[in-house]
């Protein structure tokens, strides 16, 4: 176990995380470049209701957690979903062991979730 | 779990690594190290432009069904340990080769910042594979990374 420098203690990483996902419109934005990577400003303002400004400040907030990762193409500045610091918090709170379970709750979850109403008995 | 539609060619991974540049570059390039986290494979590289590189599967995987080299390419530009950039393309699907480039940045901190990125135009099936999209294939470079992440900080990987 490091130790870790005071700013880390202050502001963990996976605080920075969960505060970002706590947001509707946070989340949305990663909905939309889920669908399709890699996009601008301009293109993610079009599907919200809400300003330029605003949507730069959620953006901003996803960076600083690490969930987008921006780089520059041209005059372009692209927006990227960074799927790795979720897969840390898995790791860190879903080992290997315990996957397995998980895993079969959530198929038990789709499978009975898929069935239509009328095929229950 | 069902397809991604994705028209977004390009995948853009990152992590934050307590480590020195040049340890994430060994751990990249180096056999001794690729063999210890991800997918295990054993890399060879010649580490000049136009050099080929290999990813060679571990034994068990191997007897598991898996190819002797799993992923080959051609190394396109090398600055260690700051930048490496390469073709990367999984023997086993029919796709054309890819784009990876591993960028390493040192911040002021003792923590440095590996990003990958990684080129996918015209390889759907090689997107799928690297994002975890494959039931079954492992959790693609989020999974490496955590991984990665995992062995340089504590000295073991997560699912050594």
């Amino acid at each position: 176990m490091t130790i870790r420098s005071p700013i880390l203690i202050l502001v963990n990483d996976e605080d920075l995380v969960f505060k970002a996902l706590a947001d509707p419109t946070r989340r949305a934005l990663l909905d939309s470049l889920f669908v399709r990577d890699g996009q601008t400003l301009t293109q993610l303002e079009s599907e919200l209701e809400m300003t330029r400004f605003g949507v730069m400040k959620h953006l901003r907030l996803l960076e600083d957690a690490g969930l987008v990762v921006t780089r520059r193409q041209g005059r372009e500045k692209l927006h990227f979903l960074n799927p790795v610091p979720i897969r840390l918090i898995h790791d860190r709170w879903i080992d290997k062991y315990t996957e397995g379970h998980t895993r079969a709750l959530l198929d038990l979850k789709a499978e009975l979730e898929r069935d239509e109403p009328e095929d229950r008995t | 779990m069902t397809t991604t539609t994705t028209t977004g060619t390009t995948k853009v991974y990152r992590v934050y690594i307590k480590a020195t540049p040049q340890a994430v570059w060994d751990a990249i390039t180096k056999p001794e190290w690729t063999r210890r986290y991800g997918y295990q494979g054993i890399a060879d590289y010649d580490l000049r432009p136009g050099g080929r590189y290999r990813a060679f599967a571990i034994k068990e995987h191997q007897q598991a069904g898996m190819p002797e080299v799993p992923v080959e390419g051609e190394v396109i530009e090398v600055d260690p340990p700051v930048r490496l950039v390469q073709t990367w393309r999984p023997t086993w699907l029919d796709e054309p080769a890819t784009r990876l480039t591993y960028e390493i940045a040192e911040r002021h901190d003792g923590v440095t910042c590996l990003t990958v990125i990684h080129e996918l135009a015209g390889a759907p099936q090689t997107m799928a594979q690297v994002n975890g999209d494959v039931e079954g294939a492992g959790g693609g470079w989020a999974e490496i990374l955590s991984d990665l992440k995992s062995l340089l900080e504590t000295g073991a990987p997560l699912y050594g």
